[in-house]
């Protein structure tokens, strides 16, 4: 108030602020700031290079190698200009079988025709031979090329190779993700399903999203009361579960299944007890491993940590006096857990399930070795085409669809339970 | 000061009775409790940290069971009834709000499980708030509300459910002081209009002596007395009491002689004090002197008072409505006069010399 009379006193309009020795405050603010902006980025900047190298870079080539698509337009360039025009329905011109020939002589000189046979076979089964044994003897071809294609393989003279060339001479393309979910190019171009015993994805993937949903689900039953015993009991007691339910983490990963292996096999100790206590006869050992029972257990047994660490950080934080409370006001032991305890606990409930489905959907080692068929993942067959098939883009693709899936769940998971609620410790 | 003057056959609405407890097996936390409360009574448990007052409550309230002896509520054994079929409320120093119910749920849950119909638990959820006077918060969530609105949420829910005792546990503690004497003075109201009966624990003196029927002071397990406000402030039983209890002046001594109503203390420093003989074995026996700081007269008229003293003040501390003045007298320097600032009182200044005395009466002989 009174600054204000002064001000209006003088009759000088408010001007900014200044410091001492009259530098406006904004300025030297922002220069204080920009110091402290600095080092923090400083301090952040060696995480930030290994982010970057170890996930951004990683992350941005996988969505890229799932659409990339140069080696048709780069063998056959010539081929794919001439179909530019072709309608799709008839046999293509003249000009295009010359190309062909021209490009094969070239692949063929220039040792990339075994890329291109095999990026083709991809859109095409068979496409790989015709293509490596056509330009084998390429050099033979002369003109009038259909005729001499023809001759060399009468499967020139169908559309549907030059269908997919036409088709795939793009740079980028949604091939690998048609394939990805199961579908593939019918011969007039447009897009169906697989028959259905080549039908794998789809199915992969719900399979992954069920045994993740089984496995959040094992994980909080049993986790849940262990946290809550480790939040309860005296100190001494607490320590000792608590060493007890870090102990996967101390242990090998491979050492820790292969245990699982050593145990839930069928002349695996847990059937040998079953048998030896006359549960179960000889013959009727139960398949506990190698299958999806397989895969869950032991992944429950992995990732239980996961949900009893949140679960545990949370619950260390809810005084007593809340149930106590509850149960002076007339509820009885169940509804003061049910209706007061829980919903507390719901930010370490819903911390440790995005953890251990998130963890687990992307799951690799443990399927691999345990899950037998029922029990593999996508993980799995991303690596599968990783490694074996050397089918990068399908695995690049199927990577994409699977990040796309956990980003959605994501998203519906903060709706529902808002993320800010997730209290991660 | 209240409805209740309680009838000797009223008390015994709670009844501790010979009730110890520990925790580990080797510390007695509570030794021997013997408490008596009547109905509508409002019952302070007063004393320093770790006297055992919330595990006496929280033994009442169902959360701990008594090692021996027994809790009666309404005369029936509740040792075997578990909490939440006691129909006691409770207040706790936290408040303890559920967090993710509003404040008109936090105040319908004991209502809901107790299965009442909606429009009855509406009714008393709004007569309620309005008893607390916080009708305009019913939708919020407690963690929305200051201090001293969730304080009062916390003591309208446990009184919803219309309870006949209400336990609060330092309800208090986490208000400031002024907010504290504000809601001191609505949870008697509470009180008084209510008639329920009350068990309260404070470790704030002020606090306990502004509300309560009686006080029950505890330390180290036992109670060092119970008995009304005025009476503990002016009769206290023991050294404890005394020093717990307003300000007071301790003199140390042996008892000298003793007759019926008064007896002689020879101080450590050889001078002779007659006091009121209250808690003292026979003669011969030590003994402490307790002297409320405003029962000391400066400059008695000769012959008025059988104990008078030479003081020297050491020190003057001007507190407004009277000066606190310490002296020395009677081989302590630790001896605390109130002088009112009254036009009557002469100016006594540092260093100087004074006469001051006091009454047999106000002078007590305590326990050494
Ligand atoms: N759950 C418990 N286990 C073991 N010892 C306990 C437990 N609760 C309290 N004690 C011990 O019992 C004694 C009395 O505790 P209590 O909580 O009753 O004191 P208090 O009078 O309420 O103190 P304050 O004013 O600090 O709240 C203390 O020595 C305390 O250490
Ligand atoms: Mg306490």
């Amino acid at each position: 108030m009174a600054q204000a009379d002064a001000a209006s006193l003088g009759g000088a309009p408010i001007t900014a602020m200044v410091t001492a020795d009259g530098v406006p405050l904004k300025k030297s603010l922002a220069k204080a700031e920009r110091r402290r902006k600095i080092t923090a980025f400083l301090l952040v900047a060696p995480l930030l290079a290994f982010i970057i190298f170890t996930f951004v870079i990683p992350i941005g080539s996988m969505l890229f190698r799932s659409v990339d698509n140069p080696i048709i337009v780069q063998v056959l360039p010539r081929t794919v200009d001439a179909l530019q025009e072709w309608d799709g329905q008839d046999i293509p011109p003249e000009s295009a079988f010359a190309a062909m020939a021209e490009d094969l002589v070239e692949a063929q000189a220039n040792r990339t025709v075994g890329r291109v046979a095999v990026r083709l076979n991809y859109e095409m089964s068979g496409a790989r031979s015709l293509l490596t044994a056509t330009a084998r003897r390429a050099d033979d071809l002369a003109a009038p090329f259909q005729e001499s294609l023809v001759d060399a393989n009468p499967r020139w003279g169908d559309t549907e190779i030059w269908a997919a060339i036409q088709r795939e001479g793009r740079r980028f393309t949604p091939a690998y993700f048609v394939s990805a979910i199961d579908m593939r190019y019918a011969s007039d171009g447009s897009i169906e399903r697989q028959p259905e015993n080549q039908r794998i994805y789809v199915t992969l993937f719900i399979r992954t999203l069920m045994l993740s949903v089984a496995i959040t689900l094992t994980t909080l039953l049993l986790g849940y009361p262990i946290a809550y015993l480790l939040a309860t009991l005296p100190l001494r007691y607490s320590n000792l579960l608590m060493i007890c339910v870090l102990l996967p983490f101390w242990t090998s990963l491979l050492v820790r299944t292969t245990a699982w292996i050593v145990l839930l096999q069928q002349q695996g100790v847990l059937n040998d007890i079953l048998v030896a206590l006359g549960i179960i006869g000889d013959n009727g050992r139960i398949m506990m491993v190698y299958n999806a029972a397989g895969t869950i257990i032991a992944m429950t047994h992995i990732l239980l940590p996961f949900m009893v660490l949140p679960l545990y950080s949370v619950m260390k934080g809810i005084p007593p006096s809340y149930v106590r409370a509850a149960r002076s006001l007339g509820a009885n032991p169940w509804t003061a857990f049910w209706k007061v305890y829980v919903p507390q606990t719901m930010p370490g409930v819903g911390a440790g399930a995005v953890l251990v489905f998130i963890i687990s959907i992307g799951y690799y080692i443990t399927p691999a070795l345990v899950g037998g068929q029922s029990g593999q993942m996508i993980s799995n067959l991303i690596a599968f085409h990783m490694q074996n098939s050397l089918n990068w883009g399908l695995a690049a693709a199927l990577g994409t669809i699977l990040l796309a899936g956990v980003l959605i769940l994501y998203w519906v998971y903060n709706r529902i339970v808002g993320v800010d609620n997730v209290k991660l410790g | 000061m209240t409805n209740v003057s309680a009838a000797a056959d009223d008390y015994g609405f709670v009844r501790f009775a010979n009730v110890q407890k520990s925790y580990d097996g080797e510390i007695l936390v509570v030794k021997d409790l013997n408490l008596d409360i009547a109905k509508g009574e409002f019952l302070t448990m007063l004393g320093p940290s770790g006297s055992g007052k919330t595990t006496c409550l929280m033994m009442l309230a169902g959360f701990e069971s008594a090692t021996y002896g027994e809790i009666r509520l309404k005369n029936e054994r509740i040792d075997n009834v578990p909490p939440h079929k006691r129909g006691i409320g409770m207040v706790f120093q936290n408040y303890a709000l559920f967090p993710h119910m509003t404040v008109a749920e936090n105040l319908a849950f004991p209502l809901r499980v107790r299965k009442m119909g909606k429009a009855e638990i509406e009714d008393r959820v709004k007569r309620a708030l309005e008893m607390v006077e916080l009708p305009a918060m019913a939708g919020r969530m407690p963690a929305q509300l200051s201090g001293g609105q969730q304080q009062r949420v916390a003591v309208a829910r446990a009184l919803v459910f219309e309870p006949d005792l209400v336990l609060m546990d330092e309800p208090l503690g986490a208000l400031d002081k002024n907010l504290r004497e504000q809601m001191q003075y609505e949870i008697k109201h509470i009180h008084e209009s209510l008639g329920v009966t009350v068990v309260y624990v404070t470790h704030d003196q002020s606090e306990a002596l502004t509300m309560s029927n009686r006080i029950a002071v505890f330390n180290d397990g036992v109670i060092q007395q119970l008995a009304p406000p005025a009476d503990l402030y002016e009769r206290p039983d023991n050294a404890f009491v005394a020093a717990f209890i307003g300000e007071n002046n301790k003199l140390k001594g042996k008892v000298e002689q003793m007759d019926g109503q008064s007896c002689t203390v020879r101080l450590e420093d050889g001078s002779s004090v007659v006091a009121l003989p209250v808690n003292v074995g026979g003669k011969g026996e030590p003994t402490t002197l307790s002297l409320r700081p405003e029962r000391v007269v400066v400059a008695p008229a000769e012959g008025s008072l059988p104990n008078a003293f030479e003081a020297r003040v050491e020190e003057l501390i001007y507190l407004g409505d009277h000066i606190r003045t310490r002296v020395s007298v009677c081989g302590t320097d630790e001896f605390i006069v109130k002088i009112p600032n009254a036009q009557s009182h002469a100016r006594i200044s540092r260093g100087e010399m004074v006469r001051i005395g006091w009454a047999m009466e106000d002078c007590r002989a305590l326990d050494a």
